[in-house]
């Protein structure tokens, strides 16, 4: 049952997409958010729903895939729904019972928030639907390269990111073979109130802790018996290169931010 | 032939905890190991077969006596990267050695750490996957390969460094026959085909029977030392040290027990056969 959770989501693929430099699809989401920050009014939001539906097509990542990936949030989109609908002030009043008014303000600036951060988690997905965790982490320790100078611990980072996306699927499986162990000796997951639930996770999380710990161990001691001394002097395999469609891309995303811009300041 | 391993007098004791004394595991050890030989280490639990092999790559250093590598004192700070690129070690459990999430670029990992030029690295990864033959294998994630192709990646990702030596320190133990079978096959084609030296920690017989020479460690002193037949003629020796010879060897010296006399260099079951097909002819 725990094998089920993916993380690093990645649907591989060969598309136009997929095939864009790491650093030019992270550099494009920020540019998206940007924008869709600033976008305001109708004909924004059309623009930047036009563009994510048609990369997503470009894609190929079904649609499902991101519907799905949008359930755990559903919540989040209802309260945020609900709260710019009840609590924005304005003078077209629709309803008014009791305390609670809605007013067109509020109910088209409702609709934008959740339509702006079904947009964002969106574009978020295709990101790391489209990338390898791999390719993803060197892309992020390329970008944040000239952060190296300010000393802040770049390489370690990307480092310690690619490890824990390698660890995963090891101590996914190693608590499932603990949590069976106890099982085998009557412990019990699955009944009792929260409090007893709780605590049947002890005896799951120490053997596990314990294990990881030991394994950082081993893990530390291969890594040193292969040379490994930090970022300085070290190489990479497969270089990172901007080719034509990453200028192109580059080029749609200037676009897009130039059209938003500019319906804003004709306040459209 | 040069020497690839050469260990004088080492001492060493594990540490204590909390001011009690450290538990000595070598007090006076002496061997030498000769480039582009196959040596297997046999010994039972907790006679220093890891902790030596520590000594091979400057993990651990010796508290008195000396250990060269490829000519380098283990000790010296300065020569620390030179050793680790002329001895490679793969350990135990693959899971905990393999740093990347895709086969290609564990392998990679090492040559990277070395600063090898970007083409550079991809012919030498190619070159250790095709010679471990997981190949075909490598855009697949780790995690999903058996318990024996993750040890070949581990042994591929030690290739790649192009190494002198290579230290296995019970590659197989946590393998199945097929995963021991595929290790073993490999180790040895290794060792023929690239005049890599092997050295093989195991608690296999049929695998130490495999090797050129067999060294048996006994709380931290060489036991036996030679070729794998006459170390398994030997067998009350290894029995009271606490290991068995092959099962063939055991079988003729069981006949032998009662009466027979046959030869105790029996190593593998079609040898053995004969020796008992001759016997029963006679």
């Amino acid at each position: 049952m725990l094998k089920d959770i993916t993380l690093g989501q990645y649907f591989p693929g060969n598309s136009p997409v997929h095939r864009l430099d790491p650093r030019t699809k992270l550099i494009m989401l920020v540019v998206y958010i940007v924008a869709l920050f600033c976008a305001d009014g109708w004909i924004a939001y059309g623009i930047m729903f036009a563009f994510l539906a048609m990369t997503i097509a470009v894609s190929q990542i079904p649609v499902k895939a991101i519907v799905r990936g949008m359930k755990p949030l559903v919540f989040i989109l209802i309260f945020t729904g609900i709260l710019n609908l009840f609590f924005t002030a304005g003078e077209t009043v629709l309803v008014s019972f009791w305390v609670i008014t809605i007013t067109l303000e509020g109910l088209v600036r409702a609709i934008f928030m959740v339509v702006r951060i079904l947009l964002l988690i969106s574009a978020t997905f295709l990101l790391t639907y489209t990338t390898s965790p791999i390719a993803l982490t060197d892309g992020l320790e390329s970008l944040l390269g000239p952060l190296k100078k300010l000393r802040l611990p770049v390489h370690e980072l990307s480092m310690m990111m690619c490890i824990a996306l390698r660890f995963i699927p090891t101590l996914i499986e190693e608590t499932d073979k603990i949590m069976s162990a106890q099982k085998a000796r009557g412990a019990d997951f699955e009944s009792g109130n929260l409090m007893q639930r709780v605590k049947a996770l002890v005896p799951i999380l120490v053997p596990l802790f314990i294990s990881a710990f030991r394994r950082a161990d081993e893990l530390a001691t291969a890594m040193e018996c292969r040379c490994y001394q930090g970022g300085d002097g070290r190489t990479k395999m497969k270089l990172l290169r901007y080719k034509l469609r990453d200028f192109k891309a580059f080029g749609i995303g200037v676009a897009l931010l130039a059209a938003v811009f500019t319906l804003k300041s004709f306040g459209l | 032939m040069s020497t690839a391993i050469q260990v004088e007098h080492l001492n060493y004791s594990y540490p204590g905890v909390d001011n009690t004394p450290g538990v000595a595991v070598f007090t006076d050890l002496s061997l030498q190991i000769e480039e582009g030989t196959f040596v297997a280490v046999l010994g039972s639990n907790g006679c220093g077969k890891s902790t030596l092999a520590k000594h091979f790559n400057s993990i651990l250093l010796p508290c008195g006596g000396k250990v060269y590598v490829c000519g380098m004192d283990s000790a010296n700070e300065d020569k620390l990267i030179a050793i680790r690129r002329s001895v490679g070690m793969v350990f135990q459990n693959p899971d905990n050695q393999i740093v990347a999430n895709v086969v290609e670029e564990d392998v990679a990992f090492g040559p990277e750490n070395l600063g090898v030029a970007s083409p550079v690295i991809r012919q030498r990864v190619d070159a250790a996957l095709k010679q471990v033959g997981m190949y075909a294998y490598r855009e697949h994630a780790p995690h999903l390969l058996s318990g024996g192709q993750k040890q070949r990646i581990a042994i591929a990702g030690v290739i790649a460094m192009e190494p002198k030596c290579i230290v296995l320190d019970e590659p197989t133990a946590m393998l199945d026959p097929r995963g021991r079978k595929e290790v073993m096959d490999t180790i040895r084609n290794l060792n023929r085909d690239k005049k890599i030296t092997v050295v093989l920690i195991t608690h296999h017989m049929d695998e130490a029977a495999q090797a050129q020479r067999v060294i048996v460690l006994n709380k931290g002193q060489v036991a036996l030392d030679g070729d794998p037949r006459s170390v398994f003629a030997q067998v009350d020796v290894l029995h009271e040290i606490g290991l068995a010879a092959p099962d063939t060897v055991e079988l003729c010296w069981e006949l032998n027990k009662n009466g027979f006399d046959l030869p105790l260099e029996r190593l593998n079951a079609e040898e053995c056969a004969q020796t008992l097909y001759e016997l029963l002819c006679k």
